[in-house]
C-alpha cells in the first residue's frame, strides 16, 4: 500500500498529496548564455517549474554559467538579454540566484565588496544574484528532490 | 547523506573543467557524503599514469586525483571499453579503479541519488 493510504482516514491525506505534486528541485547552470541554449532551457525550466507550483530551491551558476550573472552584459535591442531576465525572475519569484565564488573571479566577475577587498573598483554582479561557494550548492542538493544540471 | 556519483568524461589538459569538476568532488567530500566517481569516455585518461602537463605549464590535475583517499573517496569506477578503446588497462592508471563494463553503468548510474556531469 502506498504511503497516505491508511485504512479508515481519507484516501489521501493533503500532505501526502502536496508531496506528491510539488517538488523541490535545485538547478545548476554550466554554460555561458552564447555559447549553448542551456541558459536559456535553466530559465525556461526553472519559469514552468514555479508557474506549476514547484519550489526552486537556488539556481547555481558554475563553470561559464556565471556568465549570466555579468551586470554590464549589453547585447543589442533586437536580442534577448537573458541575465536580465534572470533578474527580473529573481525579483518577481525571489528565486535565489547564486554564483560560485572561485568561478566567478576566476573569469573577472567581481561583486563591489569582493572587488573592494581586492583593492579594485569592479561592480559587476547583476541584481537579483548573490555570490556563494560550493558549500551552498551541496546543501541545496541535500534538500532537493531532484537536481538538475543545465550546460 | 546522499550518494553522488560524479561522471568524468573530458580528457585532463583540454580544458579548465577538470579543476571545477574536482572543487565539487572534494566538497561533497568534505561535508561527508558519499562520493563515487566514474571515468568513462576520454575522461579514463584523466587517471593515465606517465602525463607531464607541466612542459605546456598547466597543473598536474592527476594528482589531485590522488588525493581524494584523504577524503575517503575510494569509489573509483573507470568504464571498461572506455580503457580497451584507448589501448589502456587498469594498470596504465595512477589509481587502483574498479571496472565496470558499459552495460552495467546504468545499474551504476541507479544506485546513485545524484548525478554530476564534468
Amino acid at each position: 500500500m502506498p504511503p497516505g493510504f491508511a485504512a479508515g482516514s481519507l484516501p489521501i491525506r493533503f500532505s501526502t498529496l502536496v508531496f506528491y505534486l510539488f517538488m523541490k528541485f535545485a538547478v545548476q547552470l554550466n554554460s555561458s548564455p552564447y555559447a549553448a541554449v542551456a541558459g536559456l532551457d535553466a530559465y525556461r525550466f526553472v519559469l514552468a517549474a514555479i508557474q506549476a507550483g514547484h519550489q526552486v530551491l537556488q539556481v547555481f551558476f558554475y563553470r561559464e554559467g556565471v556568465y549570466h550573472a555579468f551586470r554590464y552584459a549589453t547585447p543589442p535591442d533586437d536580442e534577448i538579454c537573458i541575465g536580465r531576465d534572470w533578474s527580473a525572475l529573481a525579483e518577481r519569484h525571489g528565486i535565489d540566484l547564486l554564483v560560485c565564488i572561485s568561478a566567478a573571479q576566476r573569469r573577472g566577475l567581481l561583486c563591489r565588496d569582493e572587488a573592494a577587498r581586492q583593492g579594485k573598483l569592479d561592480d559587476d554582479l547583476a541584481p537579483g544574484f548573490r555570490i556563494a561557494g560550493l558549500g551552498q550548492w551541496l546543501e541545496a542538493g541535500l534538500q532537493a528532490d531532484r537536481c538538475l544540471v543545465f550546460g | 547523506m546522499k550518494n553522488y556519483l560524479f561522471i568524468m568524461r573530458q580528457p585532463p589538459h583540454a580544458s579548465g573543467r577538470v579543476q571545477e569538476t574536482l572543487d565539487m568532488i572534494l566538497t561533497a567530500a568534505a561535508f561527508d557524503q558519499q562520493v563515487g566517481v566514474l571515468f568513462c569516455d576520454d575522461g579514463v585518461l584523466q587517471l593515465a599514469s606517465g602525463q607531464n602537463p607541466a612542459a605546456i605549464g598547466l597543473k598536474d590535475t592527476a594528482r589531485i586525483f590522488t588525493a581524494l583517499e584523504i577524503y575517503d573517496v575510494d569509489a573509483l569506477y573507470a568504464e571498461a571499453e572506455s580503457l580497451a578503446a584507448r589501448g589502456l588497462t587498469a594498470a596504465d592508471l595512477i589509481l587502483p579503479v574498479r571496472l565496470v563494463s558499459r552495460a552495467d553503468v546504468n545499474q551504476l548510474m541507479n544506485r546513485h541519488q545524484l548525478l554530476i556531469p564534468d
